[in-house]
């Protein structure tokens, strides 16, 4: 062991270019395949914009904001679909799922509880998302059970789920748009208001730095308790440096995106300030939901590599025979993914219909098909077994990338679904490529 | 029938059966282990052994029969109720998660748990080289998935699986199948071990040298019932081939449902 720690070291020290570096800082490939994708996406766009229209557009944190905060509500849901995808299941019904929870919500805020409690009530927004997680939850339970316990196909049973929920979404309000919905709870959809702001932002972010650190020296620590080779000093540097400059990175594209003239305006009225001459500018800061996005990625990130719960995914997913045979209760840990599923779903559904500012029964319409991809992009094997929370996230951005990218340049709906559906299809082929290489 | 006086069996399998579509993989087979003893399960290809322990082990419901555990009926409708009443099977197929390293594999289902209430990867890779040590002392690759070893040490995973939890009966599936010679060598002295701490094993092998070397009894099957059971002092290695491949139950052995008359 002592004797390959060193010969590890011996190795690193003269790093011969890229594969040296990665082979020292540990960095997995397929990451850096995805974040390569992602900066060929941006630049891309971006120089059309600025070669075609005269200005590029992409890279501004105007539209970075957006894009953050777009990518949030499939995001959240491909976090769950890794999972799913995972064992070796697949929903295709988060999409309808997130138009009924969205549904839920909005007759609740706007319907019912005003009725109850008086509008503006500071409970309403609570009970709403309360409504619509309650909702998400037992409908992915009640397709966990069809699936674990009356052993219908998932494919089945959700693709049932798909036709069923979007029904039942109309239904709910006879076709109805609903809103405007509560003004809290429209919070949760980000906008000038729905954002944290430049200082809330930075103390986000430092901490965030500081996690990265922790993360790594408590790393280092335990390979060092139980003798694994360690990491030489400067790849654990050059890891922290870099997770830092993209947090901090990230921080100050968020802040350099000020409020529009006329909410500053309205904020000025309200509170009194004087605008200066020049303007007043006032940062956005990370909007809401994103902070939501990377709160579920941490919490889903621990879930299943800390938990037994993520263990038992993975087994099941690598061989549900052997999950079932080492005594793993391979039917409930099923139902409770799907649960699971539904209940992001629901979370998603608040983050969406906040962000319209009301719920129509066509809302989230074709997102399972942008969840899916998103889970399978970022990594997850439909064979199972194989996937990573952070990939599936990635797989977002890249998702919501594209598609805004090509609104921003003016495609038309007919190129933009083309081009999605040859990315899929590629990615899945490259990913199928690198794997057969790599194991 | 002399041992029966002696004392309660561990286990006693009474007339089970279990049928595939049409096939009765298993006829009515009657099977006993004592504390202490090592049982070898002999038969061809397709005689049903592997159906029989699977049946005790939880993983196939069987169709008629009772299984009394220390004399007393068991209800064995899972995995899990199996090992709650500490049986620990080795598989043929192995049933590893291919996709996990091997001290995940070797918890699964029985995670060791820090205060935190999160996984103790730590622990459980100490413990997985403690007993990983006495199956093969050459084995390092804790960190792999169980996918990327090499047969015999996917079984020496297997093996350290069933032996780590404190088994009472122990079910070998052709343990050493996949085996080098001193891997092999170590399984037979770990049986003769495990023997000595009153722990019942049935053991299932094609290798009729192996098995004569560590049983006390053998019982043979053939076409889903069993054929004969004699203890190895009492019969030769002639007898029981005799008994595997004609169903001839020799004078030695008290014969079965499957006897050929
Ligand atoms: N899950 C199953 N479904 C259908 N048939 C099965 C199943 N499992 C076993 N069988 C059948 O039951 C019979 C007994 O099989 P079993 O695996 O018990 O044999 P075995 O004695 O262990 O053989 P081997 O020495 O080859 O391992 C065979 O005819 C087999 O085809
Ligand atoms: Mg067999």
């Amino acid at each position: 062991m002592t004797a390959d720690a060193t010969s590890a070291e011996a190795r690193d020290t003269h790093p011969g270019g890229l594969a040296a570096v990665l082979r020292a800082t540990e960095i997995d490939t397929r990451l850096l395949g995805m974040v390569g994708a992602l900066a060929l996406i941006w630049i891309g766009f971006h120089l059309y914009g600025a070669i075609v229209n005269g200005f590029g557009t992409f890279l501004t944190p105007r539209n970075l904001w957006n894009l953050s905060v777009q990518a949030a509500s499939i995001g959240i849901m491909a976090t769950g679909m890794v999972l799913v995808i995972v064992t070796r299941n697949i929903d295709l019904s988060v999409g309808s799922v997130l138009g009924v929870c969205a549904m839920a919500m909005a007759i609740m805020q706007v319907w019912v509880l005003p009725e109850m409690l008086g509008l503006g009530h500071p409970a309403i927004w609570v009970i709403a998302v309360l409504t619509g997680l309650a909702t998400g939850t037992m409908i992915g339970a009640f397709h966990g059970y069809l699936i674990a316990y009356l052993q219908i196909p998932a494919f089945i049973v959700t693709l049932g789920g798909l036709l069923v929920w979007r029904g039942a979404a109309f239904f709910m309000a006879r076709g109805e748009t609903i809103a405007p919905v509560d003004s809290t709870f429209a919070l949760l959809g980000g906008g000038p208001y729905g954002a944290i702001g430049a200082a809330g932002s930075w103390i986000v972010g430092l901490l965030a730095c500081a996690a990265v650190v922790l993360l790594l020296l408590s790393a280092r620590k335990q390979r060092r308790r139980f003798q694994f080779p360690l990491r030489p000093v400067w790849a654990e540097i050059l890891l922290a440096v870099i997770g830092c400059a993209a947090i901090i990175g990230f921080v100050l594209t968020v802040n350099a995106y000020p409020w529009p003239i006329g909410i500053v305006r309205q904020f000025a009225e309200r509170t009194g300030v004087a605008i200066p001459e020049g303007g007043l500018f006032i940062s956005h800061g990370f909007a809401i939901p994103v902070l939501i996005l990377m709160a579920v990625g941490i919490a889903m990130t621990v879930l299943i590599t800390r938990t037994r719960f993520g263990r038992y995914v993975f087994a099941i997913g690598g061989n549900p025979e052997a999950a079932e045979l080492a005594g793993i209760n391979t039917r409930w840990v099923t139902l409770k993914i799907f649960a699971l599923m539904g209940f992001l779903c629901g979370l998603s559904a608040a983050v969406a219909s906040a962000r319209l500012n009301s719920a129509t029964n066509s809302l989230g319409s074709l997102d399972e098909l942008y969840v899916i991809a998103s889970a399978v992009i970022g990594g997850a094997s439909l064979a199972g077994g194989i996937g990573t929370i952070y990939g599936a996230i990635l797989g977002a951005l890249v998702m919501q990338s594209l598609y805004s990218g090509m609104v921003l340049i003016g495609f038309d709906a007919a190129a933009q679904q083309i081009v999605v559906g040859t990315v899929l299809v590629v990615a899945v082929w490259i990913d199928q490529v690198y794997r057969r290489r790599t194991v | 029938m002399s041992t029966s006086s002696a004392a309660t069996p561990l286990v006693e399998m009474r007339d089970i059966s279990i049928a595939f579509g049409g096939v009765k993989a298993v006829d009515r087979a009657s099977l006993e282990l004592y504390p202490g003893e090592v049982v070898g399960l002999l038969g061809h290809n397709g005689a049903g052994k592997s159906t029989l322990i699977k049946i005790l082990s939880g993983a196939y419901a069987r169709d008629a029969g009772q299984i009394f555990i220390d004399g007393q009926e068991a209800r064995i409708d899972n995995p899990r109720d199996a090992k709650a009443y500490g049986i620990e099977t080795i598989y043929q197929t192995l049933a590893l998660a291919d996709n996990v390293d091997a001290a995940s594999n070797l918890f699964l289902g029985r995670e060791l748990l820090t205060a935190w209430g999160t996984l103790d990867d730590a622990a459980m890779e100490s413990q997985a080289r403690q007993v990983m040590g006495r199956l093969n002392p050459n084995f390092r690759r804790f960190k792999d998935p169980v996918k990327s070893l090499s047969g015999g040490q996917r079984q020496s995973v297997a093996i350290a699986r069933a032996i780590h939890f404190n088994a009472r009966i122990l079910i070998m599936d052709e343990p050493t199948a996949a085996l080098g010679p001193a891997e092999t060598a170590q399984v037979g002295e770990l049986i003769k071990q495990l023997k000595r701490e009153g722990i019942g094993i049935f053991l299932i092998s094609h290798d009729i040298h192996d098995v004569f070397d560590l049983a006390d009894r053998v019982t043979v099957m053939k076409n889903g019932k069993v054929v004969g059971s004699a203890r190895t002092s009492d019969v030769s290695k002639d007898d029981v081939l005799g008994m595997i491949i004609l169903g001839k139950c020799p004078p030695g052995a008290i014969p079965g449902p499957g006897a050929a008359s």
